[in-house]
């Protein structure tokens, strides 16, 4: 059973990178005039062409765009003037600790949440955390982002505006592993720590509340079935403590499934990063992605699409790898 | 006497108003067993689940009166029912596959039941449980408390509630269709052990079943219940001299192996039944 | 006898036909659906919402696309119920006529997903081997990619605009769909009476269509009403990013974008809209949530 879930992932990602670069050779903007200009005599045209490979047939083209691949050459981004790559590398470990820290936090408030709603369910408080995330899943990101700098940052005064960090300190902080909270800790410089956790709140918390919406739903959903097994009545009639029951015999039952929902929602937050990083300027692969996008940046665009296809694939192979490994029923 | 019920009623809210359940039924036992029989939906687990207040919560409890042992077990808080429950009273559902929790271990199900209690150390609990798990003649006990549910036949599962259920030394047992879902040949171990423990123990029993004959041969009494009420109730000898129509309707249904008979009888319900 | 489609006729419980049947199934479902307060605010606001779209012309009585540069970024008052944005055009208006665009994409979408992903989940389920294992490594090719980083891809590609933002999220929105209908098409290709349907010579075109896919609408339609709330935030998100409809088109995301700047001192031009935004896709959300407890309450 694991074997042919292993078995899928090279033809998806096989089916992965056909797709993005078929989405790269449909594009209306054509790549040469973007490079050389409008007014190019047509011999530079010709040779521009030539250098990225266009006037080959698609099929060599494809092959030719699978050896890069494979050599880990996402091409050249035609804003940053680097390799894509290393475009990717720089950005990705923002993204990261963003996403992670939206992850934590979800969890911590969103799995109690959906359990004690489920406790309680048909009374106020559980109509309360239903509508509270319902609504968390029917905000606009953005919108969200937007309220909380507009409430939090300019009327309010409390929170940092947007970025990573204060232009004072930046630069500050040798960079290790890209995330500032790790490598402000690590540099054991407190200033920067301190502003780089303020401004991580915002956009964390936003993308938080987003997660921790489907966190807390699926919780409470899975709660409720789990709280309707005969097994229930048998720990109500051992004499054990509502709380033991509730925790140690209904959450305990869904805690595998509860896992590979976290890792499913840790990749949903790849989606929601992408617009919170727009909104507060966080500079990150969701950012990357569509200032490429707004320049027409074609190879940064592919490379970054390509790299989240393969997170994302990862993440919802790790949920499945997860399942199968901590249930006692599946052997 | 162990549990006194006069006048219980079970109710439920539907989409035309209040449903009857369970209707009138008025019981008392001491260290004796009792058996209920009834078709399905005759209100035989609700009355026994009633005892220890383990109802759906949607489920209207009423009665004149409902006590475990002079305790008023419906007016009663949550610790006091805590108190009961698996202490004093315990309850072995029907099909081990759903009423053993999938993700523990047998042996930790019943060394939780253990410790809850008696107290004592995680170490003398999973001993206990070993040991109990012998007394309800598993063969391999060490290695049946280290299974999960799903790895243990149907047999060996009820054994795992039994052993479940007793851990603590209880006064009454109730077995709500104990035997429906196993095979016919594990039906008739598992009632003797159950029965064998209870006389052992000392303990009170209700055994609910839809079997007549096997109720009738490991009880000391027997109710027949019908539509929510008790319709009879007599000595599990006196059985064959029943005089409600239902009851009779009940045993006139059984096929024996000596009586040849050219086809089944069905029973012709009489609407008066439902009316007392 | 009491007449057709009475109360008594849609609550009996001995139905006499078939049809008698379905509609006692329907009103029984109905009955459940309105017992669910939330999902009737949904619905009601969604209603409210889809016919304000519709007859947005006669209740909008500025045009959406009049310029006042004079009045630009004024404060809700009389004549602007919503105030003007930064090119002095009535919000009021815009919202109503965005509600068309948001709306209409929305349907858009709904009307090519839905069919792809039923046909192609009945087709992979029933007939199985290749064509099933085929059709789900397509599926799974496109389900690999989270929704709005593919949408933006596509985009991208394509010129952006509204039909290329609807062809976008109808590309990676379809998986589900057939995920969906295949899972209930096996459970049901097994059954006693799709055999025999294929006893009496049915083909398998005709099983598929006339038997099977009827009982997946029900998953289906549960799906597309609670994506319906995802559908709007994507195209909203699209235009928010630029790659959706462009200005100066009024669609909600798009004003929104628009109207950043002016967040500070005209915070009503872009939240404006983005309440509306969040309206809808609640209305969406609590109405699917209801009818999932109707028609399938094990998907909970």
């Amino acid at each position: 059973m694991l074997a042919s879930g292993f078995a899928s992932i090279p033809l998806t990602l096989f089916g992965l990178v056909l797709v993005t670069f078929l989405i790269g050779r449909v594009m209306p903007i054509d790549p040469v005039i973007a490079i050389a200009g409008d007014h190019a005599p047509p011999d530079v045209i010709a040779a521009v062409r030539e250098q990225l490979g266009l006037d080959k047939p698609l099929m060599v083209q494809f092959w030719i765009y699978l050896v890069n691949l494979a050599h880990g050459d996402l091409g050249r981004s035609v804003m940053t003037t680097h390799p894509v790559t290393q475009d990717i590398a720089q950005f990705f470990p923002a993204t990261l600790e963003l996403a992670t820290t939206a992850i934590i936090i979800a969890i911590i408030v969103g799995v109690p949440l959906g359990v004690l709603a489920a406790s309680r369910q048909g009374s106020r408080f559980d109509h309360v955390v239903r509508v509270v995330s319902l609504a968390g899943q029917s905000v606009p990101v953005f919108v969200l982002g937007l309220l909380c700098l507009l409430v939090f940052y300019v009327k309010l005064g409390v929170a940092p505006g947007t970025g990573q960090l204060d232009v004072a300190y930046e630069g500050m902080v040798p960079r290790v592993t890209g995330m500032l909270v790790v490598d402000s800790i690590i540099a054991g410089d407190w200033d920067s720590l301190w502003d780089a956790l303020a401004h991580l709140a915002q956009p964390a918390l936003v993308l938080a509340y987003f997660s921790m919406a489907y966190i807390t739903r699926m919780t409470r959903a899975f709660m409720i079935e789990s709280l309707s097994g005969e097994y229930i009545i048998t720990a109500r009639a051992k004499g054990l403590s509502a709380t033991r029951v509730l925790w140690r015999h209904a959450f305990g039952n869904i805690s595998v499934r509860l896992v590979t929902v976290l890792a499913l929602a840790y990749a949903g937050l790849l989606e929601g990063a992408v617009i919170t990083e727009t909104v507060f300027s966080w500079p990150g692969l969701g950012l990357y992605l569509t200032v490429s996008l707004l320049n027409a940046d074609m190879n940064a665009v592919l490379g970054a699409t390509l790299v989240v296809g393969l997170i994302y694939l990862v993440l919802n192979l790790l949920s499945d790898v997860l399942y199968r490994l901590l249930d006692p029923r599946v052997t | 006497m162990l549990v006194e019920i006069r006048n219980l009623r079970v109710q439920f809210p539907t989409a035309t108003g209040l449903s009857d359940a369970v209707r009138n039924v008025s019981l008392t036992l001491g260290q004796e067993k009792l058996g209920i029989v009834g078709e399905s939906g005759s209100g035989k687990s609700l009355t026994a689940r009633s005892i220890l207040r383990l109802l759906p919560s949607n489920a209207i409890l009423s009665a004149d009166k409902l006590t475990f042992d002079t305790i008023d077990v419906l007016r009663a808080d949550e610790n006091a029912l805590r108190r009961i429950r698996g202490a004093r009273a315990g309850l072995i559902l029907q099909d081990p596959k759903y009423s053993l929790n999938p993700v523990m271990t047998a042996g930790a199900q019943i060394a939780e039941a253990w410790r809850a209690h008696r107290g004592g150390g995680r170490k003398l609990a999973e001993q206990a449980a070993i040991d109990l798990l012998a007394q309800v003649q598993i063969r391999d006990p060490k290695h049946v408390a280290g299974s999960y549910p799903h790895e243990l036949s149907g047999g060996m599962g009820q054994r795992v509630m039994i052993a479940m259920m007793l851990a603590p030394d209880p006064e009454l047992l109730i077995a709500d269709e104990p035997t429906s879902a196993l095979d016919a040949t594990v039906q008739a171990e598992i009632l003797r052990l159950i029965e064998d423990l209870v006389s052992r123990r000392g303990m009170g029993l209700i055994l609910i079943s839809h079997d007549l004959p096997l109720v009738s041969h490991f009880c000391d009494r027997v109710a027949v219940m019908y539509a929510g009420r008790i319709v009879e109730e007599l000595a599990a000898g006196d059985l064959l001299r029943a005089r409600h129509p239902y009851t009779r309707g009940l045993l006139g249904c059984l096929p024996t192996l000596g009586h040849r008979q050219a086809r089944l009888t069905v029973m012709q319900r009489d609407p008066s039944w439902l009316e007392t | 006898m009491s007449g057709v489609l009475s109360r008594e006729w849609l609550l009996s419980e001995t139905p006499a036909s078939r049809r008698q049947a379905a509609w006692v199934r329907r009103y029984r479902g109905w009955l459940q659906l309105r017992a669910n307060r939330l999902a009737m605010v949904g619905l009601v606001t969604a209603l409210v919402m889809i016919i304000a779209s519709l007859a947005a012309p006669l209740l909008a009585w500025q045009d959406p696309s009049a310029q006042n540069l004079a009045g630009r970024l004024a404060p809700p008052s009389f004549a602007h119920w919503f105030g003007t944005d930064e090119l002095g055009r009535d919000i009021y208006a815009r919202i109503l006529y965005g509600g068309r665009v948001t709306l209409g994409m929305v349907v858009a979408v709904v009307l090519l997903v839905a069919p792809i992903g039923l046909v192609v989940g009945s087709v992979a389920g029933y007939l199985g081997g290749i064509v099933d294992r085929v059709l789900m490594r397509v599926t799974d090719v496109f389900l690999a990619f989270p929704r709005l980083v593919l949408a933006l891809a596509f985009v991208a590609a394509l010129k952006p605009g509204i039909s290329s933002a609807v062809i976008a999220i109808a590309l990676t929105a379809w998986p589900p769909y057939a995920r969906l209908a295949r899972a209930d098409t096996l459970t049901v290709r097994s059954s006693d009476f799709i055999a025999a349907v294929r006893l009496t010579g049915a083909g398998s075109a005709r099983i598929i269509l006339r038997h099977i896919m009827p009982l997946c609408l029900s998953s289906v339609i549960v799906r597309v009403t609670l994506d319906m709330s995802g559908i709007i935030l994507t195209a909203a998100a699209l235009g928010f990013l630029g790659m959706g409809a462009q200005p100066p088109m009024p669609e909600w995301g798009t004003m929104i974008a628009s109207s950043r700047a002016f967040i500070l001192d005209q915070w009503w031009v872009p939240t404006i809209p983005g309440v509306a935004i969040f309206v809808a896709s609640l209305a969406f959300n609590l109405l699917g949530d209801g009818m999932r407890d109707v028609l399938d309450p094990r998907q909970r």
